[in-house]
């Protein structure tokens, strides 16, 4: 055998796993999306669940995916931006630095259901909320926030080191270089991370499910008060979002229109998924594109 | 405890011995930088003088694990002192870089940029700095109407010549350029080079180069390091028409590096 039969041989092979792997991807995509369409209407997006009748929506389950989601954000950027920062700029390769990294490597790599378990002890047990949006946000923060640390850090140290040395050569102090430099240089990539990691937190299911609970009061989306048990903004009330809703109606449904319900909100979740890395490549692409000047 | 530094001279460095961990790289210099003059520092590849350039405005610290011995007087502040202001210290000992570096920012940002963190906050103000440091490289007219865009976009040799702009911009006295021409092309170069010899009017120049040629059109004195060491240091002229020493001789005359 020629090494040019062996080379055809060695690309058909790799042609075939990429097949196989893009085969899967659209294969599961086809069945979700395909069983999904035939559900979802405006009906169905705009309605509340209902417990044992059929022809209930997902209306709540959306709304509290999103807020989940936007409350874990709120503290998921800021302490994972502070803390990669601190691993690319301050700290000093050493016993410490590795200890650190290796930390957030285990906390990246937990099993959500783990995650789960931690925060029904600690954000629901211990603090005495009991099942709340906060508790659930909490959590996913503890789920979320190595990931974050780790995009930011790789994305601030792949900011060239010419620029950071420019600007420290015009005498301009080291936190200073970060805002003004390594930050704005580095945004296009955190933001790409921040995106496609709120996917993942959006279709996060194990670590709600002692967290924020399996229920969702009434609510009145007329109230806007975040005190009121039945406002949406209330961080302190039980919320289920999209992914333990399908969860919840596949294990202990009553409704005859479970794979209804089921099929449907799963497509929603992928969508919503899809939307979000669609958006996190071509955000990413626009402003690449406005700070390096090409057209 | 600091040596006497005589008028003309901006930099001098006494019994200056510099180390990354064990390996000594700068070796005992002793020698004076001039002012309003350009002195280039030539050498083969890893004989110290990027290291060099890079402790006058100690750019050397970013490097990590360094030691340093002896005195680099400016004027009459020895640099190796503690308690030096890095700040003040690097906005008057301005650095050009090997690759051109402009921040993904727009053209009149970059320039800006220095005299904005040093305190220059009325756009007037910074509009004549912007307009004066781009006339000085020579610059402003080719970007005169589009200082808004994208530093990014402009051609090589226009980025490099808008680092020097950004350079200028906080009015040092010295500037440090560390094979500034290394990357461009030979108009390029050109330019850059005789963007030197106008600038010297006003500024200190202290260039690396590897470049044989260029140190002998643009500089009025020429050092020449190998292995650390300060071979020998004189008038460009006498330098390369009558070297003192063998080794400068052999360097000058390509028989190594």
């Amino acid at each position: 055998m020629n090494s040019r039969v062996t080379d055809k041989i060695a690309t058909s092979i790799f042609v075939l796993f990429a097949a196989i792997m893009a085969g899967t991807l659209f294969a599961l995509l086809g069945y979700i999306l395909y069983h999904g369409f035939a559900v979802i209407d405006l009906d169905f997006l705009t309605s509340n669940s209902s417990s044992f009748r059929e022809g209930g929506g997902i209306k709540n389950q959306l709304f509290n995916s999103f807020y989940v989601l936007f409350i874990t954000m709120l503290f998921t950027v800021p302490l994972g931006i502070g803390g990669g920062i601190y691993m690319a700029e301050y700290a000093k390769p050493g016993k410490v630095t590795d200890f650190i990294r290796t930390c957030i490597e285990v906390l990246a790599s937990l099993p959500s259901i783990v995650v789960g378990m931690f925060g029904l002890l600690v954000f629901v047990a211990w603090t005495g909320w009991g099942y709340t949006i906060l508790s659930g946000a909490l959590a996913l923060t503890v789920f979320n926030l190595p990931v974050i640390v780790r995009v930011c850090e790789d994305a601030i140290r792949s900011v060239p080191r010419e620029l950071k040395e420019a600007s420290l050569a015009l005498g301009v102090t080291h936190w200073h270089t970060i805002k003004t430099v390594l930050l704005p240089a580095a945004f296009p990539g955190i933001l790409t991370g921040v995106i496609l990691s709120a996917g993942r937190v959006f279709g996060e299911a194990a670590a709600l499910l002692f967290t924020a609970g399996l229920t969702t009061p009434n609510l009145d989306f007329t109230n806007w008060n975040p005190f009121n048990i039945h406002s949406p903004l209330n961080i302190f009330r039980p919320a289920e979002t999209l992914s333990v809703h399908i969860w919840k109606v596949n294990t202990q449904g009553i409704i005859p229109d479970v794979r209804e319900v089921a099929d449907g909100a799963s497509a929603v979740l992928v969508i919503s998924v899809l939307i979000f890395n669609l958006l996190a490549r071509w955000l990413g692409s626009v402003i690449h594109k406005r700070m390096s000047g090409s057209k | 405890m600091a040596t006497a530094v005589k008028e003309k001279e901006v930099f001098k460095m006494k019994d200056l011995n510099l180390w990354y961990g064990q390996n000594h790289a700068l070796k005992n210099l002793n020698f004076s930088i001039n002012k309003k003059e350009i002195t280039s520092i030539i050498g083969p590849s890893g004989c110290g003088k990027s290291t060099f350039i890079k402790t006058l405005n100690l750019m050397i610290y970013s490097a990590g694990n360094v030691r340093m011995s002896g005195e680099i007087l400016y004027h009459n502040k020895n640099l190796l002192d503690n308690k030096i202001d890095l700040v003040s210290l690097r906005k008057d000992v301005g650095m050009v870089f090997q690759k051109a570096n402009p921040f993904p920012k727009s053209i009149y940002e970059n320039v800006a940029y220095g005299p904005k963190i040093h305190g220059i906050k009325k756009k007037s103000e910074l509009d004549d700095i912007v307009e004066e440091s781009l006339i000085n490289v020579a610059l402003w007219d080719e970007v005169k109407d589009r200082l808004n865009a994208p530093a990014l976009g402009l051609s090589g040799g226009q980025q490099q010549r808008l680092c020097i702009a950004r350079a200028l911009a906080t009015k040092p006295e010295v500037l440090l350029m560390d094979e500034p021409t290394s990357a461009l092309d030979p108009i390029s170069t050109i330019k850059i080079e005789e963007l030197a010899l106008e600038l010297k009017k006003d500024f200190t120049i202290v260039m690396v180069t590897h470049n044989m040629q260029q140190a002998a059109r643009v500089s009025d004195e020429t050092a020449f390091f190998l292995m650390g060491e300060l071979i020998e240091k004189k008038d460009t002229d006498k330098l390369f028409a009558n070297p003192s020493d063998k080794r400068t001789e052999d360097y000058i005359t390509g028989r190594f590096g």
